[in-house]
């Protein structure tokens, strides 16, 4: 198997990718046409269903049950991948072609050791003589920059932390040498730290001469190590080019909307709009809900104490937003719990418009509660699912009692100010897109007349160009009735968009707060560096670039 | 999207759990305790129960225990003396808990002949059709479960109607029909009362079809869900064949759920045995039992109980374990 | 619901009518006992031929349809209405009763099935009541642990604690959200249950467990066929065959049931 030299080591031309349904043929991929060149990255980035996963996977025969592969040109390394069927294909997969597959947990067989799952391309291909294979695999996960990889491999894929087991995922791809390694969405589930590793990794392999083909939704993870860069919009690509160029200035609207989503406005930069200004200079705000030293512990079975938020005091004025930022873990979300009072605090308290919740009972307590509410990163779950839209929104106002035809009048208002048309009103949530469910969440949100909304990671489940129109809608509604937000997210380019000040968690503690232009452009504390460090980036230049809305 | 800290659930669930520290990690042995201790905490309740019934039977203890066997005064007072009947009811409790302890269950007065030796001569029996019967239900449902779940649609949906329709056979019936037709009418098996290895057949295999069938279904589509999981496609992305894929990666997938299954399976089959015990006219604790409950035989109705809760429990305990070795996840952690 | 299921739809409502009004189906006396024609075999007078004591087998089948769907019926709202209250309680209670019934239905749950029947029918006394009962006894710890998983799995639901923030009493988001939501997999497990414990209940009869004699009892009359088996084979299908049917109509109706209650909720 020498390489033949010369030419492109993957050329495509005019894919096609058509899967018959039950409803007709559904078109995946609608005539795409890239190369990849020996020790070059390749990225091809596109939102959740663009057609990019299947793309990748067509050239290793595995664009899924039932697909129907069609293409003008179909070559890795000279041959004609058309005529390959079957049997064939094996001694593609694995040997030529290495393959990194998201969500390492569930890609590695979660009932054989790591090493066995390592292990399984050198016996396929019969890579090493049988007894050497032990010892190849402790050199190749060693190499993946796995610590003591003698105990690693004997131990199971849930015995290890996410960017582990993506380092033995990819020890695995690599082990036998392949000209081409295929990595879809490869640091997707990891935190941002163990995702820069990750991505170090790979570039480390291209050093090797190993040609990468990778496949994103995210542009931050591509302008890391991309070369070329194609960008995917249901079945087609839109734009491509040299990273770089496409990076910096992108001409698709599509490429526009992922650049921005990655470069995070600042709050109020968004283009076309009057910069509104926090509402009154910070701290000089009428305060709606204030944190005292709270702490919050929960007990473990068997294993101590698990200290959740540890001393954690925060203000949130009429208005703003406050953004709370952290890694998993970090203890944002119980943070928020505390806030709307469905955890009682081991110590400290929270005052909601001056009034502390402990000393609310019985139906003073429960009207208070109307005064904060919640949008969950989830909307579906947030649903009773038996209610339709309609009743999901009157809820909140059937609980105060609001009569019949005033509820009509509110119920038609707060879809107008979430932009959704009254047509949704009589369909289930689960009818409805990801981005309608959300809307329809803030609406029911506000339904109460909240001073004060808890966003737990509202966006995070959502493709970018969704996420752009949430986020509008969330701020058009702050300027229209004054709301303030908690905003919880690890997200920093969302917290940027959104934020007044900003509050920084890690293990439990507020490791630094402030203002927003101040802790984002000066971090003090080393942890902020290092999680402003970790979002990857296009260059300092790119940062100014606005980049439009789709 | 934009600056990106993914959130992970697994590293979520880590963080809260402190999983990676090892604590909380399960051996085979502390296992094996931990279920015995459970174990003999539920078979203490049950002895308990049938304390407490045989107090609040109508009559006295001593003529529940007799049922209604003509036995003279001197029986009656041996009866007395030995469950401690005079003694006050936490004493009695003790007295009778140590004798269940110990594997005295007693003698059966209408039987005239202790309980235990009645129970030891039915035992083996019943053991052999449970075992034939989760035998055949193995290889029938793994077959079965294997060929269908290879297929088409429309081929699945058409197994999965013939394993309803076999579900909802009575198995007594089954057994009928399968002696009408294979006995009196072909005469391939020897009818009724057999002990021979032939006179197993029919037996088993009305036992067992019902359980099958379910059996199979679950191993179908256990099958096709690990089909779709991600590391499939991984597996095959590394170039290893189809059969190597299913025989290393897929099938113990689909054996986990088959598993604690077939345990469940085994333990009601006791039960169920004992209708196929009397279609049949089969030796074993199913005739034992019902006839004990037919003359109100308590001491044999108790100790069958116990004894059938014994292995009930016992196989409960073995399915763990057999989930603890195929199943690395379950040894790590408490619940 | 779709077409394949109309014919099941359309047996269990003949299965309900026959129970509920038997005189509908035939006019035959099911224990007129004609001794000059034990064991005919189907004829236009007697379609499906007669048993041991010449009783008309159609007759039977059509009169055996009550007892014999009714103890699997009433063992199954038994246990569902016995198994929501302990598993109500127990999730709601607090921690020292969930420990105490929840092992207390581990002790139901480690003696088989049917030796369970046998232990309540030798207490209470043979008869179709106490068939009932012990088949409920069996079934309940089922209904138990899903009603208090479900109520569990619910108090921490997101739209729980949601519809907490608009100010409802406990009592109110227990009523509006906990109650109905859990209703759907606990009613899916009873119809799950209630074929197999038609089964069960004719296994009861057909050892003598179930409704005394003479009554019809598909189950039962089953049990009579034994003896003539080489003589004649109507006996010992037709009521099998009888349930069978009811069997696998509440199956395919069943299923139907949860996997539309199912798509509700996912």
């Amino acid at each position: 198997m020498t390489p033949a030299g010369g030419g492109p080591l993957v050329a495509v031309r005019d894919l096609t990718v058509r899967f018959p349904t039950r409803h007709g043929v559904v078109e995946a991929v609608r005539g795409v046409s890239f190369r990849v060149d020996r020790g070059q990255v390749v990225a091809i980035v596109g939102e959740s269903g663009s057609g990019k996963s299947v793309t990748a996977r067509s050239l290793v025969g595995l664009a899924g049950e039932g697909a129907r592969v069609g293409a003008a040109e179909l070559a890795f390394d000279g041959a004609d991948l058309r005529q390959v069927r079957g049997r064939a294909w094996r001694a593609l997969r694995g040997r030529r072609v290495g393959f990194v597959l998201q969500d390492a947990l569930g890609s590695l067989d979660p009932l054989r050791r790591v090493g066995a799952e390592v292990a399984e391309p050198l016996r396929a291909h019969r890579i090493v003589p049988g007894r050497q294979v032990d010892a190849e695999v402790v050199r190749l996960l060693g190499e993946a920059g796995i610590p003591a990889p003698e105990s690693r491999a004997r131990q199971y894929p849930h015995q290890l932390s996410g960017g582990l087991r993506q380092r033995a995922l990819i020890a695995s791809a690599l082990a036998a040498r392949p000209d081409l390694l295929i990595a879809d969405e490869p640091t997707t589930a990891l935190d941002a730290t163990v995702q820069r590793q990750v991505l170090a990794l790979l570039r480390e392999r291209v050093g090797d001469g190993t040609a990468v083909l990778l496949i994103s939704h995210d542009l931050g993870v591509v302008a890391e190590i991309a070369d070329h860069v194609y960008v995917m919009k249901d079945g087609r690509f839109v734009e491509d080019g040299p990273a770089a160029a496409v990076l910096e200035s992108p001409s698709h609207p599509h490429t526009k909307t992922l650049v921005g989503a990655v470069a995070g406005h600042a709050r109020g930069a968004r283009p076309g709009r009057v910069s509104p200004s926090a509402p009154e200079a910070a701290g000089t705000a009428r305060e709606v809900l204030r944190a005292e030293g709270l702490v919050k512990r929960y007990t473990l079975p068997g294993r101590g104490e698990f200290t959740a938020v540890e001393d954690v005091s925060v203000t949130v004025g009429a208005g703003e937003t406050l953004g709370v930022v952290g890694e998993s873990g970090s203890g944002k979300t119980t943070l928020g719990r505390l806030l709307m009072g469905l955890l009682e605090p081991d110590a400290g308290r929270v005052l909601l418009d001056g009034r502390p919740w402990d000393g609310l009972r019985g139906p003073e307590r429960r009207a208070a509660r109307r005064g904060v509410q919640m949008i969950y990163q989830h909307p579906l779950s947030s649903f009773d699912p038996r209610y339709t839209a309609r009743q999901i929104l009157e809820e909140p106002l059937r609980a105060d009692r609001t009569p019949r035809e005033e509820r009509d009048r509110r119920v038609a208002l707060l879809l107008e100010h979430v932009g959704l048309a009254p047509d949704v009103l009589g369909r289930r949530a689960r009818e409805l897109s990801g981005g309608q469910r959300q809307r329809l969440a803030i609406a029911r949100a506000l339904a109460p007349g909240p001073q004060v909304i808890v966003c737990d990671e509202p966006v995070s489940a959502l493709d970018a160009s969704i996420q752009a129109q949430v986020l509008d809608v969330l701020e058009d509604v702050q300027e229209r009735l004054g709301v303030a937000y908690v905003f919880v997210s690890h997200d920093l380019g969302v917290i940027r968009r959104l934020s007044h000040r900003v509050v920084v968690m890690k293990d439990g503690r507020v490791v630094e707060s402030g203002e927003m232009e101040k802790v984002f452009d000066h971090p003090e504390h080393p942890y902020t560096k290092a999680l402003i460090d970790a979002v990857p980036r296009f260059s300092s230049r790119f940062r100014r670039v606005p980049g439009g809305r789709a | 999207m934009a600056g990106v800290l993914k959130t992970s659930p697994a590293g979520a669930a880590a963080a809260r759990n402190g999983r990676r520290s090892g604590r909380g990690r399960k051996t085979l042995v502390r296992l094996v305790l931990v279920r015995l201790a459970a174990s003999a905490g539920v078979l203490w309740g049950a002895v308990t129960v049938t304390f407490v019934l045989l107090q609040v039977m109508p009559g006295s203890t001593a003529d529940v225990l007799l049922a209604r066997s003509a036995v003279g005064p001197e029986v009656r007072a041996a009866i007395i003396a030995e469950y401690g009947l005079d003694d006050p009811l936490p004493l009695q409790y003790l007295t009778y808990l140590g004798r269940i302890v110990r594997g005295e269950f007693g003698e059966s007065y209408v039987l005239r002949r202790p309980v235990w030796d009645e129970i030891a001569a039915q035992l083996p029996g019943t053991l052999l059709l449970v075992a034939t019967t989760l035998l055949a239900t193995a290889v029938a449902a793994v077959v079965h479960g294997v060929v269908s779940a290879n297929r088409r649609a429309w081929v699945r949906s058409l197994f999965a109607s013939a394993e309803s329709l076999v579900v909802a056979l009575p198995p007594f019936w089954l057994g009928l029909l399968l002696l009408t037709v294979f006995s009196f009418t072909l005469h391939w098996f020897p009818a009724i009362g057999s002990s021979s290895p032939a006179g197993l057949v029919l037996p088993t295999a009305a036992l067992a079809a019902g359980p099958a069938a379910v059996v199979a279904g679950v191993l179908r589509e256990g099958l096709l869900r690990a089909m779709d999981e991600p590391f499939v496609v991984t597996a095959r992305a590394r170039g290893i064949g189809e059969a190597a894929l299913r025989l290393r990666h897929v099938l113990r997938h689909a054996l986990l759920p088959v598993t604690t299954l077939l345990g469940w399976i085994a333990g009601s089959l006791i039960g169920g045995a004992v209708i196929i015990e009397i279609v049949f006219s089969r030796q074993g604790i199913g005739r034992l039992a019902l006839s004990a409950v037919a003359n109100k035989d308590m001491p044999m109705v108790i100790a069958v109980v116990l004894v059938t809760a014994v292995a009930f429990v016992l196989v409960t305990i073995a399915v763990d374990i057999l989930t603890w070795v195929i199943d690395p996840r379950t040894r790590d952690a408490g619940r | 619901m779709p077409r394949s299921l109309w014919p099941w739809t359309a047996v269990l409502v003949v299965l309900a009518v026959m129970a509920a009004v038997p005189s509908l189906f035939t006019g035959i006396d099911p224990d007129a006992a004609d001794l000059n024609a034990p064991l005919h075999p189907p004829s236009a007078e007697h379609w499906l031929g007669t048993d041991q004591n010449g009783r008309d087998l159609y007759a039977r089948i059509v009169y055996g349809a009550r007892p014999s769907l009714l103890i699997g019926t009433g063992a199954v709202l038994l246990a569902l209405a016995a198994g929501v209250v302990i598993g109500v309680a127990a999730a709601q209670l607090g921690r020292v009763a969930d420990q105490v019934l929840s092992r207390s239905l581990d002790v139901v749950l480690s003696v088989p099935g049917l030796l369970l029947v046998f232990l309540v029918v030798a207490v209470l006394g043979p008869g179709s009541g106490t068939a009932a009962v012990g088949l409920a006894v069996v079934s309940m710890p089922g209904f138990a642990r899903v009603a208090r998983s479900e109520v569990i799995r619910l108090r921490s639901a997101q739209y729980v604690e949601a519809a907490h923030g608009f100010g409802w009493s406990r009592a109110q988001v227990v009523a509006r959200h906990v109650l109905p939501n859990a209703a759907g997999p606990v009613l899916a497990l009873a119809t799950v249950s209630l074929g197999a414990m038609i089964v069960a209940s004719s296994s009861l009869s057909f050892v003598g467990l179930g409704p005394r004699p003479p009554t019809a009892e598909w189950g039962a009359m089953l049990s009579d066929s034994r003896e003539f088996l080489a003589l004649a084979w109507w006996p010992a299908v037709f009521p099998g065959v009888a349930i069978t049917v009811a069997v696998l109509a509440v199956t395919f109706v069943g299923q139907h049931l949860n996997r539309r209650v199912e798509g509700r909720l996912s």
